[in-house]
């Protein structure tokens, strides 16, 4: 054979190769389906973070529903001193602070809280990442569950989570991914038995509001109309039934409801007066990054109709190729 | 006769006990982390970064190590180009070790390792899962190239009528052979997309990721087949390859143009074009990687140098660092998942990695003198 003639073919068929795997590839994105759209009864909370006053109550009874033990820093054992989520921390209260902070709510020279658990993503990342189906997500409530049973702790519902919530027991030998099911896994089971989360039971200033998505958001909207400096008619525990309401001045809300349409929106929602990315949350557009991820997938895998074909072609070539040039050893491999 | 030959010769060289050494100690961490300490112990892997050198060097950079065999499967069974034949059958070592050492570290790393068979279980399987598919289509890649290799085995056995059987059944497990990394090796790029925002821009493709990620394994594949046979001729005082490899050469430039060409295209295409002169960490690093893909490229181009072993070994090694880099980047190194989370690996960490390439240079050592894996000088 003429060096230079399949110098030519090699090169031509490579770049034959890539182009038809890149045109797939691209035909992908025309496929690639939409953003989930939020389950028909999804339940969820309403998180505002000028009500929160930082006691804390919430990461405790957290601690309480899951039966994790309270994180001890130094001898401060009055509280929980959790600074982050782990594998035994669901929950936890994070401070804002800036220059002075004299003021709460205020952005500069001020304050604030801001609350860390799972946001119940619409169109959750850790549900579409996991192989073994460990992380799943209730058609009807939206909740998101983990199952330990078949979990391989892979951890790729952890990279693939925009909020970093599910968490590895790396101490333990044996250990586990655990994240907030809005407590609501087995054994718990408070939103079935038509009990609120245990976090906005607690809450004793309604900052954490339990209830139906629809209506969470209905009234982050309507806090968004008030004008600061008004009073407003907060209301405690769960929005479909407060246990009761307080009188509030109202402060100067940033217009912007975390979790109506970030990555296809959660379930948990925050509004606040200091913008979210001080917050700590991450910058995230409306189109959910699983939505791309499992149109190329599909695109690619079809049915394994591709791969299959694939197959099919390359059986043949290769079969070709071969007794091209056997040799009566069998010397093939 | 068989075209091939064991190498013979002493197996416990100085060399080779070095890499025991360093596969003892390693020893000693993986108890910790199995049995008295567990992966908190040993690592520093967090709540940020749960993926630390262990995934991303052992199985997303270690299989990419290992894609000789599919690339030179490529050229040889695909485009008939038989004259490369001879290497075939070392790459395919080389392969089903890296792949079956990749596959030792996705255990290790496996928080829940007692119960990995449940991915190999159909009613848990997750279809929208990139990981379901890397996982199993690496497993059987391990069992294909196994497959592959067993001929060296059932030679040296005598074996001859069960070789023969398998010979006639051997082009199936080829075509799988090329199939399967296609599939699992464009996977490992897919990975990153779900990780969004987390993976920086100037990495975060979306969906081109998949073709970037590709395009580099063959790369990494055809590099390290140059890599080996020419530090195999050396090592082992074999004849030069020399003339065998130029032709790889030529190859790897076509690759390599049409890689930068869809890298820099698709960065132009979605606007990020300006980043690469940020002057920001991930802007040092992309430079870095892209001058280490365009110095093999440089070398190639030439015919003249394109025939000098020397100038061939260092356009494979740069290559490699290229490839290696371009993931290492994309995993970790410019991977920001938010405030408050940092990782570098521990000593630990990096001994258990380290413990495993000494493993997987040993057990090469080992086969290349026992078993007839290379081939014989006067066909060479
Ligand atoms: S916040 Fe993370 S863990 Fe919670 S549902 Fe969304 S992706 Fe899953
Ligand atoms: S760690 Fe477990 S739950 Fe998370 S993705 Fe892996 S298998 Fe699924
Ligand atoms: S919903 Fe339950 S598990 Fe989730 S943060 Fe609140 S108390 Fe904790």
């Amino acid at each position: 054979m003429k060096r230079r003639n399949f110098l030519k073919t090699s090169l031509g068929g490579t770049v034959t190769a890539a182009a038809a795997l890149g045109g797939t590839v691209l035909s992908g994105t025309a496929q690639a389906r939409e953003n989930l759209e939020p389950a028909p009864e999804a339940v969820g909370m309403l998180f505002d973070s000028t009500l929160c006053v930082g006691c804390k109550a919430c990461v405790t009874k957290c601690k309480q529903v899951n039966d994790m033990p309270p994180t001890i820093e130094g001898d401060h054992t009055a509280w929980d001193s959790a600074r982050d989520l782990s594998g035994d921390t669901l929950n936890v209260i994070k401070v804002y602070q800036n220059g002075t902070s004299a003021t709460k709510d205020a952005e500069i020279d001020g304050f604030c809280f801001e609350k860390r658990s799972c946001m119940h993503c619409v169109d959750p990342g850790c549900v579409s990442v996991c192989p073994t189906t460990s992380m799943q997500h209730n058609p009807i409530t939206g909740i998101v569950t983990h199952h330990p049973e078949t979990c391989i702790g892979c951890r790729n519902c952890m990279v693939g989570c925009p909020y970093n919530v599910p968490q590895f027991q790396y101490n333990e030998v044996f250990g586990q991914i655990n994240k907030c099911q809005m407590c609501n896994q087995k054994g718990v089971e408070r939103i079935d038995n038509g009990q609120m989360t245990g976090c906005a039971e607690v809450c004793p200033t309604g900052a954490t509001l339990f209830g139906p998505r629809k209506l969470l958001l209905q009234e982050a909207k309507q806090r968004m109309t008030l004008k600061k400096g008004d009073i407003y008619n907060y209301p405690r525990g769960d929005i479909s039934k407060p246990d009761n309401y307080y009188e509030k001045e109202v402060p100067d809300y940033k217009q912007h409801i975390w979790g109506e349409k970030e990555a296809g929106g959660t379930n948990v929602m925050h509004i606040s007066s200091v913008s979210f990315d001080k917050l700590g949350m991450p910058p995230l557009g409306e189109r959910s990054a699983p939505s791309v991820a499992e149109g190329v997938q599909h695109t690619l895998y079809s049915y394994l109709a591709l791969p299959a074909l694939a197959l099919a072609g390359l059986t043949y070539t290769v079969k070709q190729n071969t007794s091209n040039h056997d040799d009566d050893d069998g010397g093939e491999s | 006769m068989s075209q091939y030959q064991a190498l013979g010769g002493r197996i416990l060289t100085k060399p080779f006990m070095v890499l025991g050494l360093i596969f003892a100690i390693s020893l000693y961490f993986m108890f910790e982390r199995f049995v008295t300490g567990g992966m908190g112990a040993v690592s520093n892997l967090n709540g940020g970064f749960a993926w630390g050198i262990w995934v991303v060097y052992d199985v997303v950079i270690g299989t990419a190590f290992a894609c000789g065999g599919y690339a030179l499967a490529i050229a040889v069974y695909v485009f008939n180009k038989g004259q490369y034949h001879p290497l075939v059958r070392p790459a395919v070592l080389a392969s089903l070790l890296g792949y079956a050492l990749g596959g030792f570290g996705a255990f290790f790393d496996m928080g829940r390792f007692w119960q990995f068979y449940e991915i190999f279980l159909p009613w848990n399987w997750n279809f929208n899962s990139v990981m379901l598919e890397v996982g199993l289509c690496v497993a059987i890649y391990i069992l294909v190239l196994a497959m592959e290799f067993a001929p060296a085995l059932l030679e040296k056995l005598g074996q001859k009528k069960l070789l023969k059987s398998l010979n006639k059944v051997l082009f199936l497990f080829i075509a799988l052979g090329i199939l399967l990394p296609t599939m699992h090796q464009s996977s490992l790029g897919s990975l990153l997309i779900a990780m969004g925002h987390k993976v920086n821009p100037l990495w975060q493709v979306m969906h081109m990721q998949p073709l970037l990620a590709l395009m580099t394994a063959i790369l990494m594949g055809f590099s390290i087949v140059l890599f080996e046979a020419s530090t195999v001729t050396v090592g082992f005082k074999r004849k030069s390859e020399t003339h065998m490899l130029t032709g790889l050469g030529k190859i790897i430039v076509g690759l390599l143009i049409a890689f930068l060409v869809v890298r820099f295209g698709v960065l132009m295409f979605q606007g990020k074009l300006g980043l690469i002169f940020a002057g920001d960490f991930a802007s040092f690093m992309f430079i870095l990687e892209n001058i280490l893909f365009v110095i093999p490229l440089i070398i190639l181009l030439s015919p003249e140098r394109r025939a000098q072993g020397s100038k061939l070994l260092i356009a494979g090694v740069c290559l490699l660092l290229a490839g290696s880099l371009y993931r290492f980047d994309a995993f970790l190194l410019t991977f920001n998942p938010g405030p408050g989370y940092n990782y570098f690996p521990s000593v630990p960490e990096i001994m258990i990695t380290l413990g495993v390439i000494a493993f997987e240079l040993m057990a090469y050592i080992v086969i290349v003198k026992l078993l007839p894996v290379m081939h014989r000088e006067e066909h060479a």
